[in-house]
């Protein structure tokens, strides 16, 4: 059997950012229990003098001139923000501001 | 005009000899579109179409001979197109409307091709079935209490049931081929780096190409050759010299040596899916091709390569949809919250599997165990069709083990549905070319034979598959429901 229980699905859906119902952690656990018993069979195959593929192709450090070009039109970009100030993305507050550091500026 | 002409090449000749214009055929399309039946459409874009026919019939009548012009075509909902609504048919992106286009889209409004609209799909390309989709499955034309296949299933009705001539979807391992064998048209993917990625909703990169479905071989080697080629704005696109890929749809199969894995007869394949493909091998053998025995002795494998590399690959290009610059916002009490709740709510439950799955493979202790170790098997299957196309000019198997499959009849058991796929994702894995055609039915429902050659040889796969093609009359099946209509 693999080594995926409830708390790991838990763990590694936080480190992910989702958030998953009880019902969901539940769910995933045993299917995903399967899936890792399925894939887990790799194990079976002697890899010990095979290099990693990096990529099919063979291609590297393609390059282009670093020229100046039009970006795309700011409010076309920015009609798809969920919220907005003028030009700029809203977000929440990120740092919490605290009076000693003030004057620090 | 009721009907769209049975392909490309018969509509090219149409509009060339005056007797019928972009603007009919657009209307014919957008009409049929508007009223089908299987939700294979997300999106009609009938204005824009009829301005992209009036400006073709405006190139045709000043003698452009691009054989693509004025050719109605169906966008799957997760390339990109500027001005255009694009879901990946997800809740994330509802109402996300691209600033840009995807060089695909761009080429082809260049050769003059008329988009129709946007077509549904498994939520992201996750999915072998078109029940991931947020936006309700999509159904078969033969049969509609079953699945067209996935993720681009909504291409491949669209194209099954002659709503448009042609259709392009996204393969990362098997999403064209699999649908088009279950939906009864062709369907290929190209060679990875043939085909521009740019401005197409990122999944798995290092798998995913972008890929026509048709009713002809001769159809999707000219959509390929308007997609083909080097795009600065896609670094892992080949600069290759430009080929007529048409060059040897007419040379026969004579004196080839085409390889029959014999791993791909095995465990699990229907009874009559192998009928019909040891059928269409024989034929090909009629034809003059000598048969090979071959062996690819990884192959079982590949699935468990598969579903570490593209949920890896997925979980990092997925971490983009944070509910800032676009898409879905759910507000939590912080900004990890609003991370959180947003895609929650956003993602369906394929999607949060397969991040989860993903992440697990490449977080700290497991990474090794997995990702790493399956990218070394990786290694082992490349090296494997490397050593077979040294002695074989392309292979041939089935396309799926199994016909169209009841809607619902996999959704609560992952590894069923990800065994869909267990002979179309080898290919991605080695980054090959592989194209899927009709050849013949099983218990009344279409079976599919695949084609698959070495990197860069599509024109040698277009051979072998438009040889079976002028042998048999497969590919002029059409769904009962398209044939009374």
């Amino acid at each position: 059997m693999s080594e995926i229980d409830a708390r790991v699905v838990r763990y590694v859906a936080d480190l992910a950012r989702i958030g998953l119902t009880d019902d969901e952690v539940e769910r995933f656990t045993s299917q995903l229990s399967v899936v890792l018993d399925a894939v887990g069979k790799l194990r079976e195959i002697d890899t010990a003098d095979i290099p990693p593929t990096a990529s099919v192709l063979p291609l590297a450090n393609v390059t282009r001139e670093d020229e100046v070009r039009a970006s795309l039109p700011l409010e076309d970009v920015m009609r798809n923000a969920p919220t907005r100030d003028g030009d700029l993305f809203r977000v929440q507050t990120i740092i919490e501001e605290r009076p000693e550091e003030r004057v620090r500026g | 005009m009721a009907e769209l002409p049975g392909s490309i090449r018969e509509a090219g000749d149409l509009l060339r000899a005056r007797r019928a214009t972009a603007v009919e055929l657009a209307e014919v399309a957008i009409e049929r579109a508007g009223v089908d039946p299987y939700n294979a459409w997300l999106l009609v874009s009938a204005e824009q179409a009829r301005a992209q026919a009036r400006a073709a019939d405006e190139r045709i009548a000043s003698g452009d001979a691009s054989p693509l012009c004025g050719i109605p075509w169906a966008c799957k909902d997760i390339i990109g197109t500027k001005g255009v609504e694009t879901t990946a048919g997800s809740k994330i992106l509802d109402g996300y409307v691209p600033p840009y286009s995807a060089t695909v889209v761009e080429r082809l409004e260049a050769a003059g091709a008329v988009m129709i609209g946007k077509t549904n799909l498994d939520e992201f390309a996750m999915g072998s079935s078109n029940e991931n989709s947020a936006f309700g499955p999509v159904k078969n034309p033969w049969d509609t209490s079953r699945v067209p296949g996935g993720s681009s299933g909504g291409s491949a009705v669209a194209v099954a049931a002659g709503e448009v001539c042609f259709g392009l979807g996204t393969d990362t391992g098997g999403s064209i081929r699999q649908p088009a064998a279950l939906s009864g048209v062709a369907g290929m993917k190209p060679t990875y780096g043939r085909v521009s990625r740019y401005g197409v909703v990122a999944f798995a990169s290092s798998l995913d190409q972008v890929g026509p479905f048709g009713r002809t071989v001769e159809d999707i080697a000219l959509v390929c050759q308007a997609l083909f080629g080097v795009d600065p704005a896609d670094a892992t696109t080949m600069p290759l010299p430009s080929e007529d890929l048409c060059r040897d749809l007419e040379r026969g199969v004579k004196g080839m040596r085409l390889g029959v894995p014999r791993e791909y007869f095995v465990k699990g394949i229907e009874p009559g899916v192998e009928r019909a493909v040891r059928a269409a091998i024989r034929e090909l053998e009629h034809q003059g091709a000598t048969l090979l025995d071959v062996s690819l002795p990884s192959t079982d494998h590949a699935l468990g390569v598969y579903y570490i590399v593209q949920p890896a690959e997925a979980s990092a290009n997925l971490a983009r949809y944070d509910g800032v610059r676009y898409g879905l916002r759910v507000e939590g009490p912080d900004l990890v919250g609003t991370y959180k709740a947003t895609r929650g709510a956003g993602f369906g439950p394929e999607v949060k599997r397969r991040m989860i799955l993903g992440t697990y493979a490449l977080s700290t202790g497991y990474y090794d165990a997995y990702y790493v170790k399956a990218q070394k098997v990786r290694t082992v299957i490349k090296k494997e069709f490397d050593d077979v196309f040294a002695r074989v000019d392309a292979l041939v198997t089935p396309t799926s083990p199994t016909v169209a499959f009841g809607i619902g009849a996999k959704t609560n058991d992952p590894l069923a549905m990800y065994l869909n796929d267990v002979f179309t994702l080898p290919v991605n894995i080695a980054g090959l070319p592989g194209i899927s055609i009709p050849c013949g039915v099983s218990e009344g429902l279409p079976v599919g034979l695949q084609v698959i050659a070495a990197s860069y040889q599509e024109a040698t796969m277009f051979r072998v598959a438009a040889a079976y093609e002028r042998a048999t009359e497969h590919h002029r099946m059409r769904p009962p429901a398209a044939r009374a209509a």
